[in-house]
Parts: structure tokens; sequence; C-alpha cells
């Protein structure tokens, strides 16, 4: 009988915390068998923003902050025979493994065998005219002439191939988040791909993993109703599979953070649609039947995924020019801040209105109405009279730039033309990306596994 | 046994997540005891009223009666979503918050029951 899967994840979105895999790293250490460290860092924007980098500059394209997530796990890794498995690649796998070849010989460690997974990239095989056709739940590619990025999901089966290569570390581009996790316990426990179950499993594993510290703690503290220890030391999550599929979710020893029943339903839920039918590109993952148990404290029992026939088709995310999104904002504190700063939101729209009447224009309270309104929202309501510390923010979006830099001059006039004791005014302009989903044949994915590194 | 109303809150812990303009959120009973309360009272066309100002075109609940938890779906509540919202929240994070606000009828036994 095959031994247990261990498989720790390092990171669980772009951005993450750097320093969260070395503790995964070294529990996974100590653990008999097979051992991976996954990196999920690729959210839909940062894909389409790293194509961007790719345009701009070939050796570029792949997460900015890889040398941050792998460099200090790296010889950690390869010493104890644990894979890492990322798709930290983006949009350039290639660049990213050259960058860790960098990288390995810079700490004096031996090169390791890094398996490129790409063939993800839709942009040279449909045309404009051709993903607009498959766009669904929207019309943001109708009429559009240029692409930035569009990438299908691929699933786990290249993973898996590169690792049956020998593959140390493997880099990938697109591939669903699930796919990282599913692709090793493919490559160990050898399940077929219409073995539905497992691959449900597999799914549910990666699902469950791949936001990182989501399930131990992360996105959860809301004290006294519900307390997190350790936040500034979140363990990142590990979870221990065995051969039937079920698993156990746990943390490194001596991290913060919590591991229950209820950090693991939150995530067991998140982004989820109908909870029987989560589409991957694998499987359809049923999760209503899943049963989560406390074992011990930072150990969860987690079984019951059910597995249906993989989608007839993939799912891709496209990218076009979205414009510039323009934001300003200015502070009145003190006696009557409320009644100023809505003298100040007054004048803006009233100026607006007249120099530029067909832009949508936001204009948010902060502390007062903000996150939980609309575009209409902190006029329409009547505000508390005793505000002392109201913060203006102002926001519009426009396929021009000149159009959105209106509102930030308006805004900034206020120092002078304004209601007394505006300040603190601060501008910023954003290019926007406006992103849409396509429902891609599968003869599209072209799936290509490239072995470098590896002594002849 | 006794009856008292608290917030959902109180009770019930709640998660975010986005696809696109659609938003999911996870709601979890605390204690399972409290799960038929909350299946009876925190209806989809109860939540579409809360989220009224966010003008959803589809509000679906996803009953979880073994984790204790529901999922709902809003569409169309992210004002577009995180690549075209004028919002400073996008994805709609904070608003499994204003979920929680809803106020529910539990029942509890009284001292000595």
């Amino acid at each position: 009988m095959t031994a247990k899967v261990f498989i720790g994840a390092g990171a669980g979105f772009a951005c993450d915390r750097t320093d969260a895999a070395c503790p995964v790293a070294s529990a996974l250490a100590t653990l008999p068998g097979a051992r991976f460290l996954i990196f999920e860092t690729l959210a839909e924007r940062t894909l389409a923003l790293s194509q961007l980098d790719r345009q701009r500059n070939a050796t570029l394209g792949f997460n900015p902050a890889l040398e941050r997530f792998v460099g200090p796990v790296l010889g950690r890794c390869l010493n104890d025979n644990i894979k890492i498995i990322g798709n930290f690649g983006a949009a350039n796998p290639r660049a990213a493994a050259v960058r860790i070849q960098t990288m390995a010989h810079a700490q004096g460690l031996p090169v390791p065998k890094i398996g490129i997974i790409d063939g993800d990239d839709l942009t040279g095989l449909l045309s404009p005219v051709e993903l607009a056709a498959r766009e669904i739940g929207g019309t943001v590619l109708r009429g559009a002439k240029e692409i930035i990025a569009a990438n299908l999901y691929l699933g786990a089966e290249p993973i898996a191939q590169a690792l049956d290569q020998g593959a140390d570390i493997v880099v990938t581009g697109r591939v669903a988040d699930s796919a990282l996790a599913l692709g090793p316990l493919l490559h160990t426990f050898k399940w077929e791909l219409d073995d539905w179950d497992h691959l449900a499993a597999g799914t549910l594993a990666g699902h469950l993993l791949e936001c990182g510290c989501q399930i131990t703690g992360g996105y959860f503290a809301d004290p006294p109703f519900k307390i997190v220890p350790g936040m500034a030391d979140l363990g990142y999550p590990i979870a221990e599979i065995d051969p039937d599929g079920s698993m156990v979710i746990t943390k490194p020893a001596g991290t913060g953070g919590r591991v229950d029943r209820l950090t693991v339903i939150e995530q067991l839920l998140y982004e989820i649609d109908d909870p029987s039918a989560y589409l991957a590109p694998d499987v359809v993952l049923d999760i209503s039947g899943v049963a989560v148990q406390e074992l011990a404290p930072d150990r969860v029992r987690v079984t019951g995924a059910r597995g249906k026939s993989a989608p007839e088709m993939l799912k891709a995310t496209v990218f076009v020019d979205g414009g510039i999104l323009g934001e300003a904002e200015i502070s009145y504190a003190g006696p009557n801040a409320g009644a100023r700063a809505r003298v100040a939101a007054e004048t803006i729209v009233a100026r607006m209105k007249r120099r530029s009447p067909s832009l949508v224009l936001r204009a948010d309270a902060i502390g007062v109405v903000s996150v939980l309104g609309d575009n209409s929202g902190s006029l329409s309501r009547s505000w508390a009279s005793d505000l002392v510390d109201v913060r203006l923010r102002f926001a519009a979006q426009s396929g021009t730039a000149a159009e959105v830099e209106l509102l930030l001059d308006e805004v900034e006039a206020l120092y002078c033309a304004g209601p007394a004791g505006g300040a603190g005014v601060r501008k910023r302009l954003t290019p926007r990306l406006a992103s849409a989903s396509c429902l891609i044949e599968r003869r599209f994915a072209r799936p290509q596994v490239t072995l470098v590194g590896a002594p002849p | 046994m006794t009856s008292r109303v608290v917030r959902l809150h109180d009770i019930a812990n709640a998660r975010s997540g986005d696809k696109g303009n659609r938003l999911n959120i996870a709601l979890v009973c605390r204690d399972v005891a409290h799960y038929s309360a909350v299946a009876q009272q925190v209806t989809a066309e109860r939540v579409a009223t809360v989220f009224a100002g966010r003008r959803p075109s589809r509000v679906v609940r996803f009953d979880l009666p073994n984790l204790a938890a529901f999922n709902f779906v809003l569409d169309d509540v992210l004002e577009g979503g995180v690549n075209t919202s004028l919002g400073l929240d996008g994805h709609g994070k904070s608003l499994s918050y204003l979920l929680l606000e809803i106020p529910v009828r539990i029942t509890t036994p009284r001292d000595g029951d």
C-alpha cells in the first residue's frame, strides 16, 4: 500500500507573505514519504499584468516575488527531496525556470530538474472575434480589437507528467489552482484520469490548500466571536492525503492560527457556486456530501468528495484594455466635519455634472458609507451629526485619461475652492484591465511539458 | 425553552468570495443547534432584500445540513466586479458582514431546563 502524500501550501495569492513557506517546508522535511510544497500566486488579473511585463521584457512575465517565495526554501526542499510546484511562472514559465536555476547556483545548490508547463496561452490560436464568440456571462469582448491576455485553465495531468519525468520543481502558467495538488496526487497514487471520485478528492485537497492560510485562521479573525492566536505568525496548511482520497488538514507545530471545523468549512465554500458542481478541468467536484471532523487540536479530517466526469469545455480568462481608474481623496476633521465634507461632495458632484456630464462618478465618505454603499450611496443617505473625521473618496473610470484627470483636478481644487479645513488630498490614476470568461473547446489546450536543468 | 432575537453575527460566521460580478457568501453556524432556525429565517428572499441596494439579478441559497452551513450566490451585486467597480471593495470581501446584520429569532434552553 502506498503511504500518505503530504502537500503543504507556501503561498495562497500573488502578494502573500513570502516567509510563510519556511515553517511548512521544515515540517514537511520531518514527515515520511512523498512531500510537495505548492505555491498558488496567480490571480486572474496577475496573469494579465505578467503578460504586459513580458511584452516589455522577454526575460520577465513571471511572478515578481518569485525569488522571495522560493529562495528561502529552495535549499531545504532540494536537500530533503520536497518537490516544489508553483504557478509563479505566470506568463513566462521558462523565464521563471531560468531564474530558479540562477538562484540555485547562487546558493551553491545542485542544478534542479525543472519541469516547465506551458500551452495555456490562447492568443496565437484564437482571434479576438473568435474569443468574443465564446464569452459567457457578459459582452466585454464584443468589438475588442486587441487582446492583452487569453489563457485557459490547464488541468493536473501535465504536472503529474513532469513529476513522473523526475522534476524537482514544476513551474506552470495558468492551471486550475486545485491542479497544483491534484498533479502530485496523480503522480504518486497513479489514479486513472476517469477515476472521478479520486480526482474529486484531489481537487478538493487543492481547493482547501489553494488560498494558503485562509484555512488556518487567515481571513477569519473577528474577536471576541472568532479568536485567532498568533496572527503575526500564521501557520500555512499541510494536507495529509490517504490513497483513498480522504485527508487531514493541519499546520506546522509552533505556528499561529487555528485549524478546526469552522476554518475548514469557510474555506471549503470559498468562491463556490453550486456545491454539487465545482467545475475543474479534470473533474466536476461535488462537495455537498463532504464531512468535516475535528480529530485533535489543529487536525481536521475531511472526507466525502464525489466526482462527475470532466466538463466538455475548458474555462479561459481573457483580458482587454479597461481604461483608466482615477481616484482622489480629501479629509475633513474636527467639529462639524460631516457638514463640511457633505458640502465638498456636493460641490464635486455639481462641477463634474457640468464639466463631464456622461462620466459615472462615485463619492464615498469613508467611515460613514463607503464599501457597503454604491455609486449613488453616500449622498443619498443622512450622515450622523457628530462626525469628527471624514475622508471623502471620489472615483471615475474612462477610456481617456483626460476625463478622469478632470475629476482629480476638481478634488485638489477643493483645497481653496471648497469648504473650510479640507486636508490631505491624494490622487491616483490606475490603468485597468477588463476581464471576460470564455468556454473553450479542449482541442485548443495544448499542454507541453519540458524538463530543463537535468544533467545528461 | 425561551426565544430571543440575535444578530446573525452573534451565532454564525460568514465569508465572501467572488467570481466576476457574482458574489458567494458562505454562512456557517458556530453551533450546529442553530441550523434549522437559520434555515427557516435566512431565506434567499430575505437576503435579496438585505442586498437590495446592490440590485441582485438572482439570489440562490444552497443548503449543506451536514456542515450546518449555507452557500448564498448573488448575481450582479459587485458593481461589475474587481476589474470594473468604482468602489473600494470590488471583490465584495466586506459584504459577508452585511449578511451578518440580519436579525434571527433563536430558542435557548431556560436556566434549569
